[in-house]
C-alpha cells in the first residue's frame, strides 16, 4: 500500500495528470460530476456523481463511421481517432463494479472494439466512500464499499490518501508515481471500519435479492403487480440514462448533407421505439417495457452471468425518477 | 389535510359517485411518494398528501377519463390550470372526472433539503415553518421557507381553478410573483451572453425526454422526436444545433398553451431551468396580445390561436434596438 499526505493532493493530481487526462468529481451548481482536471481543480465531497461513469467508456453518442457519396461510389471511412490514456479518479465502489457488468456485455464475444480501446487506455482508481446516503444498497447486490476495486483502490483518512493496486495497470500507473510513500498494509483498516458502521445503519442495506436472479422468470414475469407499479411511468428514459448498468443502445445515421454519419447512442427500453422491427415492436404496453427494464436487471442478465444481477445500487434512478418509481420499490413489491 | 382527503375519497367510492382515486401512494422514505390510483377504500390506507406530493396529476386524466365510470382527483392549484388546458384541448373528459380541489402552501424541493446539509435522510417533520431532517448524520433544521421548490417561491396563483367541491379555503391569484424576473434577466444579457447561458444548460441534456414526458401540454399520441418516420426522430441530439432544437421546438409548440406548472424543471436530471423557456414566450405574449394566462378559464381561445385585425406585427415590436 502506498500513501501520500493530503496536504500535497494537488501535487499528487498534477503528477497523475502530467502524462495522462485525469478525470474526477467536481462540485457543479446542482451536484458533482466528472471534470477534467487542471490546476486549482477542488475534488467534490459529495456522496457520489449525478451522472455515472459509464460515459468514460460506452458515452451517450458516438461516430462509429463515416459515408461518403461520390456519384455511385460509397466511401467508408474509420472515423476513430487514437484513443489517449486516461484516469478516472474517485470513482465508487458501485459504479467500479458496474464496469464489470459492462465489460461481460462489450467484451464478450465479438468484442466491441470501440469500447474495449477505451477500457485499455483508462485506469480506475476507486475511492471508498465517506459519507454513503439512503439511497444507496450497494450491499444488496455484494458490493464492499469500504474495498471499493478499480485498478487502485484508495481510502481518505483525515491526514492521508492511501493507495492499493489491484491490477497490472494499477501497479504500473502507481509505480511510475514517484511522489508517493510506502504504507503499512493495514493502514487503511480503521477508515474500513469507519464506514462500516455507517454501511450498517443504512436503511436500504438489508434489502433482499432473495426473490429474484434466473430461475425465478416465470413467476416474476407473470406476477400481477407489474400493472400497478408501471401505471404512472412516465415512459421518460431518465432511469436508463443516470443508470451506470443500462447498456443498450440505437444506431442511427445522420445525414451531414454531403454523407452519412452513422452513430449509436444509449437507448431506452422505455421508449415506444425501443427493438423496434420490422414486423412491429414486441412490447407495446408501458407495462411491458417497464417490465423488461426490470426484469433484465434481476432476472434476465443474472440467468446469463452466473447470477450476477445488473444493478449496483448506486440508487441514482431513486433520485432521479421524475414519479419516484424505482428498483427498490419494485423488489419490495415483487416479494411482497 | 391528508386524514380529510381519504376520508372523503372513501365516501365517493363508497357511494359510487367515482371508481377510483388518482392520488399519491406511500414511498419508501418520507420525500418520494408516487402518483397512483385507488380502486377500493381498503387501498387507500397507502394514500398520502404531504409536502413532497408535487406531481401534476392532470395528465394521468387523458388516459382515465377513457376508462369506465368516473376519477376522484385532487389538483392543486397549478394541477387545475393544466386540467383546464386539457379540456381546452379536448383531452380529458370532463364528466369523467370529478375534482377536489386541494389548497397547497409550496412543495418541499428534496435536492434544495440535500443542498442545505441534510444528506442520508432517514425521516423528515414538519412543524409550522420549520423542517426537521433527521439523517444518518445527525438532526438538520431547516426553514420551509428555504427549501421550497423554485417554481413555488414564484408561485402565481394559489386559486384552485377547476373542481367540483374544494377542500379547505381556495386561494388568490398573485399577479406580482416576480415570475417573470429571471427572464427579464436574460432579456438584459447581450446576446452572445445569452446564446453562451443557454448553450452551458442545453448541452447538459440527456435526451431522457422527462419534460417532455411530464408536460401537461404535451400529449401528442405520438411525438414526432419518437416517430421513426417522421425523418427527425432523435434518440439523442446527434450534434449542439440538434441539442438546442428539441428544446426550442418544444417551447414553441406549447406556446400559449403552457399553464406554467413547472414540471419540466422539476423533473430534470440534469437541472436545465426549461421552464425560462416557456416563460419567456408566456411574457412576449402578454407584451404583445395583452395578459393572457393559459388554464386560467377552460374554452378561452390562446392569443397565438386568435386572430384579430388589432393584433400587433412582433417584428416591428420587438425591433432590434427596441428596449422591450
Amino acid at each position: 500500500m502506498k500513501k501520500i499526505s493530503l496536504t500535497k493532493l494537488d501535487e499528487f493530481f498534477a503528477a497523475v495528470a502530467a502524462s495522462q487526462n485525469l478525470y474526477l468529481p467536481v462540485d457543479g451548481a446542482k451536484g458533482a460530476e466528472y471534470s477534467l482536471w487542471t490546476e486549482g481543480t477542488v475534488m467534490s465531497k459529495a456522496y457520489n456523481t449525478l451522472r455515472s461513469a459509464k460515459d468514460f467508456f460506452f458515452p451517450q453518442v458516438e461516430t462509429l463511421a463515416a459515408f461518403k457519396v461520390n456519384g455511385k461510389n460509397i466511401e467508408v471511412e474509420d472515423v476513430r481517432k487514437e484513443t489517449e490514456d486516461f484516469v478516472v479518479f474517485g470513482v465508487r465502489a458501485c459504479d467500479a463494479k458496474s464496469f464489470e457488468i459492462l465489460d461481460s456485455v462489450y467484451l464478450a464475444d465479438p468484442v466491441d472494439s470501440y469500447y474495449a480501446s477505451r477500457r485499455e487506455h483508462g485506469v480506475i482508481m476507486t475511492l471508498s466512500c465517506k459519507k454513503p446516503t439512503e439511497t444507496c444498497f450497494c450491499k444488496a447486490f455484494g458490493i464492499d464499499a469500504a474495498n471499493p476495486g478499480g485498478d487502485v483502490s484508495c481510502w481518505m483518512t483525515d491526514s492521508e490518501l492511501l493507495l492499493q493496486a489491484n491490477t497490472e495497470k494499477g501497479e504500473a500507473l502507481l509505480a511510475s508515481l514517484s511522489i508517493l510513500e510506502e504504507a503499512d498494509d493495514n493502514a487503511a483498516d480503521s477508515e474500513k471500519e469507519k464506514l462500516q458502521t455507517i454501511l450498517d445503519k443504512l436503511p436500504l442495506g438489508n434489502l433482499s435479492t432473495e426473490s429474484f436472479g434466473g430461475d425465478k422468470l416465470m413467476a416474476l414475469f407473470n406476477s400481477d403487480k407489474w400493472e400497478a407499479l408501471s401505471e404512472s411511468c412516465l415512459a421518460c428514459g431518465t432511469c436508463t440514462f443516470v443508470c451506470p448498468t443500462c447498456q443498450c443502445y440505437d444506431i442511427r445515421d445522420y445525414d451531414t448533407g454531403h454523407g452519412v454519419q452513422r452513430f449509436r447512442c444509449w437507448d431506452s427500453c422505455m421508449y415506444s421505439d425501443f427493438t423496434l422491427c420490422a414486423h412491429g415492436n414486441t412490447r407495446n404496453t408501458q407495462m411491458q417495457r417497464f417490465r423488461q427494464r426490470f426484469m433484465h436487471k434481476l432476472v434476465y442478465y443474472p440467468a446469463n452471468n452466473n447470477g450476477v444481477f445488473g444493478c449496483v445500487g448506486c440508487g441514482r434512478c431513486l433520485r432521479s425518477c421524475p414519479i419516484s418509481m424505482n428498483i427498490v420499490k419494485v423488489m419490495k413489491a415483487l416479494e411482497g | 389535510m391528508q386524514e380529510g382527503m381519504v376520508k372523503r375519497a372513501s365516501e365517493l367510492l363508497a357511494d359510487g359517485t367515482v371508481v377510483r382515486v388518482l392520488g399519491w401512494k406511500n414511498g419508501e422514505f418520507v420525500y418520494d411518494p408516487t402518483p397512483a390510483v385507488f380502486e377500493s377504500v381498503e387501498a387507500l390506507s397507502d394514500f398520502v398528501y404531504n409536502d413532497f406530493c408535487a406531481s401534476n396529476l392532470s395528465k394521468y386524466l387523458v388516459a382515465l377519463s377513457k376508462k369506465e365510470g368516473k376519477t376522484l382527483v385532487f389538483l392543486k392549484p397549478c394541477d387545475s390550470y393544466s386540467f383546464n388546458q386539457l379540456l381546452t384541448e379536448h383531452r380529458v373528459d370532463r364528466e369523467k372526472v370529478y375534482i377536489i380541489g386541494i389548497s397547497c402552501d409550496g412543495k418541499v424541493d428534496e435536492s434544495k433539503l440535500r443542498a442545505q446539509g441534510a444528506e442520508g435522510v432517514t425521516g423528515i417533520a414538519t412543524d409550522g415553518d420549520t423542517i426537521t431532517v433527521s439523517t444518518l448524520y445527525g438532526d438538520v433544521q431547516l426553514k420551509k421557507a428555504d427549501v421550497i421548490a423554485e417554481r413555488c417561491v414564484t408561485c402565481k396563483s394559489k386559486k384552485v381553478v377547476a373542481y367540483d367541491e374544494m377542500m379547505g379555503e381556495n386561494g388568490e391569484e398573485n399577479p406580482d410573483c416576480g415570475r417573470f424576473d429571471q427572464v427579464a434577466a436574460l432579456e438584459a444579457m447581450t446576446p452572445d451572453e445569452r446564446f453562451a447561458f443557454w448553450r452551458n444548460e442545453l448541452s447538459k441534456c440527456i435526451r431522457c425526454n422527462a419534460c417532455r414526458n411530464i408536460c401537461p401540454a404535451c400529449t401528442c399520441e405520438q411525438c414526432v422526436f419518437d416517430n421513426p418516420k417522421s425523418g427527425i426522430s432523435q434518440k439523442a441530439a446527434a450534434d449542439s444545433f440538434e441539442e438546442n432544437m428539441f428544446h426550442i421546438i418544444r417551447a414553441f409548440h406549447v406556446a400559449g398553451r403552457c399553464t406554467d406548472c413547472g414540471e419540466c424543471s422539476r423533473v430534470c436530471p440534469q437541472h436545465i431551468p426549461l421552464h425560462l423557456l416557456n416563460r419567456k414566450f408566456i411574457k412576449e405574449m402578454n407584451e404583445c396580445y395583452g395578459e393572457y394566462q393559459a388554464g386560467a378559464e377552460a374554452g378561452s381561445r390562446a392569443p397565438l390561436v386568435n386572430f384579430t385585425q388589432e393584433d400587433c406585427e412582433p417584428s416591428i415590436v420587438y425591433t432590434k434596438e427596441a428596449s422591450k
